[in-house]
C-alpha cells in the first residue's frame, strides 16, 4: 500500500510523466475506436495496418525505455538488448505455433510445420508447456531474466564495464543469432515462426484482436514507464545514478555496486522480453534476424535521439525514429541507413541531450 | 577515600550506593569518553628498500583533534592508508580501542568499525542535491531491495538536517552538488563522513585550494567536530595548523620526530632542521 501510494505520487507529481501517460491513454483508446467503431467509408477511419504499426512502435518504446533505464541512469551500455527482446518474442512465438494445431500445411496435431518438414517425430522437451498461455508468459519473463542474471552476474562480478561490456553484449547477441539460425536447435532455423492463427482463441487477423493487442501494448508501456519511474525516483534510483557518475565512490559508501547493476540489468531484460512478446503477434513473424547486432545498436540510437536519462524521451525517440524508418523504407529504401546515420550524428553533435533537450522544462535530470 | 556525600542515612546503605555508583561510572566510562583510542605501535611499511613508515608509534585520544604535519614523503598518507586498511604494514600493530585490530579488518569493515576518511580530492555526486548526497551516505541498510522502497524516517531526516547545519549548507539543501564551490564540496564530503557517524575522522589536506574565508570556516568546522569525534588532520598549510592545533605530531622519514603543542614543535631543533634545511 505504501509502495503504491509512493509510486502514484511519484507519477503524478511531475507533469512530464502525466503528459506522457495521458497521451498514451488517448492513443490507446482512440486508435482502436477509430479502427473498429468508425466505418471504413469515413475519413476518420484508421486502417488495421496503422493499428499494427502503432502497436509495433509501442513495443519498440518499451524496449527503448528498458535500455534507457540501464544506459541513461546507470551507464550500462548494453548493445545486446535486442537479444532479450527476441527471446521474449520466441517464447510467445512458441505458444502461437502450438495454437496452430491441425491448421498447419502438414496438419500435424502437435508438431509445428517445420518439425514435420525436418522429419522429427516428437516434440523436443523444451517445447513442452508452450501450449499453455500462462506458461508462455512465465517464460517470456523468465528466459531473458535468467540469461541476464547469469551474464550480468559474470560480467559485473568481474567488474567488466564500459565499452568491454558493450562488446560482450554484442557478442552475446551474435552468438544467439548463429544458434537460432541452426535448424536442429528446434526453433525453425532461418525461417523462424510465422503463419500464426490465433491468440487465446481470438483470430489474430481480426480488427478487434489487433486493436486489443494495441491496447494491451499501451497498457504495458504505461506500466513499464511507471515501474521505471518508481525505480529511478527511489533511493535506489539515486544510488544507481551515483554508480553512473562515480562508481568507486558509491562502493566506498558501502553500496554493493554489482548487485545494483545486476538487478537493474535483469529487470531491464525482462522488460525487453515482454516487449518482444507483444511484438510477435502484432507483426506476425519472429526469426533469427531479430538477434542481429545492428538491432541493438538501433535501440541505442532511438534512446540517444529522444534523450537519454528521461524515459519518456526514449519512448518518443523510438516512436519517431521508427516512424521515419517506415516512411523511408517505403519511399526511398536505399537511403534509410544514411538517414539513420545522419540523425545519430546530428543528434550527437547538436543535441547532446536529445530531442527532449529542446524543451528546457523537460530536460531536467530528475 | 573521602566520602563525597554529607549525612549518609546509614553506613551500609552508603557503602553499597557508593560502590554501585563507582561501578556504574566504570561501566559508563567508554561511552562517556565518546570513542576509542587509536593506537599505532611500531608500524613499518617498506616499498622495495624505501621505508615509508619506520617504526611509527602514535596515539590519538578520544575526542582529540590531532594535526599531523611533515614534509613530502614523510609517510602521512601511508599512515592514513594503514589505518583505513588500504596498505598492510610489514611490522607493528594498529588498534582502535582495546580490541579492534585494524590490521585484521577489510576496508569496509574498518569503515563500519567507525573510522571515516576524507580524501584530498573531493568526490561528491554532482548530479544529486546536497540533501541526496547526505541521504546516500546515511548509515542504513544499503541493499538494492531495501533502498527501492526505503523512505526517510523522521529521525534520519533530522540527522541529515543536523549535519547540514554542522557543515553550514542548510541554504544549499536542494542545490546540485556539482554547482557548489570547491570549499563547499569539501564540507559536503565531511558531512557525508559524519552521516556514517564515525568515532574517528581522518581528514587529508582539507584546505588545499581553499580561499582564506573557506579555510577559516573549515577550521571552525573541524574544531566543532573535535570532542564528539576524534579528528586527525593531515595538512601542509602551517598557518591553518597553527589556528586549529591543540596537539601536533611531526613526521619525518616515516617516524615521529616531535610532538606537543604548536609552540614546542616549532622550536624543536630537529623540526627546524627538517623544515628549513641546515
Amino acid at each position: 500500500m505504501k509502495i503504491r501510494q509512493q509510486a502514484l505520487s511519484v507519477l503524478f507529481a511531475d507533469r512530464a510523466s502525466l503528459g506522457f501517460l495521458a497521451l498514451l491513454a488517448a492513443v490507446g483508446v482512440l486508435v482502436p475506436i477509430l479502427n473498429v467503431a468508425v466505418p471504413e467509408s469515413s475519413p476518420l477511419h484508421l486502417s488495421t495496418y496503422v493499428v499494427g504499426l502503432i502497436g509495433k512502435y509501442f513495443c519498440y518504446a518499451i524496449l527503448a525505455i528498458a535500455v534507457d533505464l540501464i544506459w541513461g541512469f546507470c551507464g550500462i551500455l548494453s548493445l545486446g538488448h535486442a537479444a532479450f527482446f527476441a527471446l521474449g518474442g520466441y517464447a510467445m512465438g512458441m505458444y502461437l505455433m502450438r495454437q496452430i494445431g491441425t491448421r498447419g500445411v502438414y496438419g500435424h496435431p502437435v508438431l509445428p510445420d517445420f518439425m514435420v518438414f525436418l522429419n522429427w517425430d516428437a516434440l523436443p522437451w523444451f517445447w513442452y508447456g508452450f501450449d499453455q498461455f500462462w506458461f508462455a508468459i512465465v517464460m517470456v519473463a523468465l528466459v531473458p531474466a535468467a540469461l541476464a542474471f547469469v551474464f550480468g552476474w559474470l560480467a559485473f562480478r568481474s567488474r567488466v564495464t564500459g565499452v568491454y561490456f558493450s562488446i560482450m553484449t554484442q557478442a552475446l547477441s551474435y552468438a544467439l543469432l548463429l544458434a537460432f539460425f541452426r535448424n536442429d536447435m528446434g526453433f525453425g532455423g532461418n525461417n523462424g515462426f510465422t503463419d500464426f492463427k490465433d491468440l487465446l482463441g481470438f483470430d489474430l487477423q481480426s480488427d478487434v484482436t489487433r486493436s486489443a493487442l494495441l491496447l494491451a501494448t499501451a497498457v504495458t508501456l504505461a506500466v513499464s514507464y511507471g515501474a521505471c519511474r518508481m525505480i529511478v525516483t527511489s533511493r535506489a534510483g539515486r544510488v544507481i545514478r551515483s554508480i553512473r557518475d562515480a562508481e568507486s565512490r558509491t562502493r566506498f559508501l558501502g553500496y554493493s555496486v554489482e548487485s545494483y547493476k545486476l538487478w537493474l540489468f535483469v529487470f531491464s531484460a525482462v522488460m525487453a522480453g515482454v516487449a518482444g512478446a507483444l511484438y510477435v503477434p502484432q507483426v506476425g513473424i519472429i526469426n533469427p534476424s531479430e538477434f542481429e547486432p545492428i538491432n541493438s545498436i538501433e535501440v541505442v540510437i532511438w534512446v540517444a535521439v529522444g534523450g537519454r536519462g528521461t524515459l519518456f524521451g526514449a519512448a518518443a525517440g523510438a516512436i519517431l525514429v521508427n516512424y521515419l524508418k517506415t516512411f523511408f523504407t517505403g519511399a526511398l529504401p536505399e537511403v534509410w541507413l544514411y538517414v539513420l546515420g545522419a540523425i545519430f550524428v546530428g543528434v550527437t553533435v547538436f543535441l547532446p541531450r536529445g530531442l527532449v533537450g529542446l524543451v528546457p522544462a523537460l530536460s531536467r535530470d530528475r | 577515600m573521602t566520602p563525597v556525600f554529607s549525612q549518609p542515612r546509614g553506613a551500609q546503605a552508603t557503602r553499597r550506593s557508593l560502590r554501585e555508583m563507582r561501578e556504574a561510572a566504570e561501566r559508563r566510562k567508554p561511552s562517556v569518553l565518546l570513542g576509542k583510542v587509536l593506537y599505532l605501535d611500531k608500524l613499518t611499511v617498506s616499498f622495495d628498500r624505501f621505508k615509508a613508515l619506520n617504526e611509527l608509534t602514535l596515539h590519538v585520544d578520544p575526542g582529540e583533534l590531532l594535526c599531523v604535519i611533515g614534509p613530502n614523503g614523510a609517510g602521512k598518507t601511508t599512515m592514513m592508508d594503514v589505518i583505513t586498511g588500504k596498505t598492510r604494514p610489514d611490522e607493528g600493530s594498529a588498534f582502535f580501542g582495546p580490541d579492534v585490530n585494524l590490521l585484521m579488518l577489510s576496508e569496509p569493515e574498518i569503515v563500519a568499525a567507525g573510522i571515516g576518511r576524507k580524501f584530498q580530492k573531493p568526490t561528491v555526486f554532482e548530479f544529486l542535491s546536497v540533501f541526496e548526497n547526505l541521504e546516500l551516505a546515511l548509515a542504513d541498510n544499503k541493499s538494492f531491495w531495501h533502498t527501492l522502497v526505503a523512505r526517510l524516517t523522521s529521525s534520519q531526516r533530522e540527522r541529515i538536517d543536523e549535519v547540514l547545519e554542522i557543515i553550514r549548507l542548510q541554504t544549499k539543501r536542494t542545490a546540485m552538488a556539482g554547482a557548489l564551490s570547491h570549499g563547499q564540496k569539501q564540507w559536503l564530503e565531511i558531512g557525508m563522513l559524519l552521516m556514517q557517524e564515525p568515532e574517528l575522522l581522518l581528514v587529508d589536506e582539507p584546505v588545499a585550494g581553499m580561499t582564506p574565508q573557506e579555510t577559516e570556516r573549515t577550521g571552525e568546522l573541524l574544531l566543532s567536530l573535535a570532542g564528539k569525534h576524534s579528528v586527525v588532520v593531515v595538512e601542509h598549510d602551517m598557518d591553518f595548523v597553527r589556528s586549529i592545533a591543540r596537539r601536533v605530531t611531526v613526521l619525518h622519514e616515516g617516524r615521529v620526530i616531535a610532538e606537543g603543542d604548536m609552540e614546542t614543535v616549532q622550536n624543536d631543533p630537529q623540526v627546524v632542521e627538517v623544515y628549513l634545511g641546515t
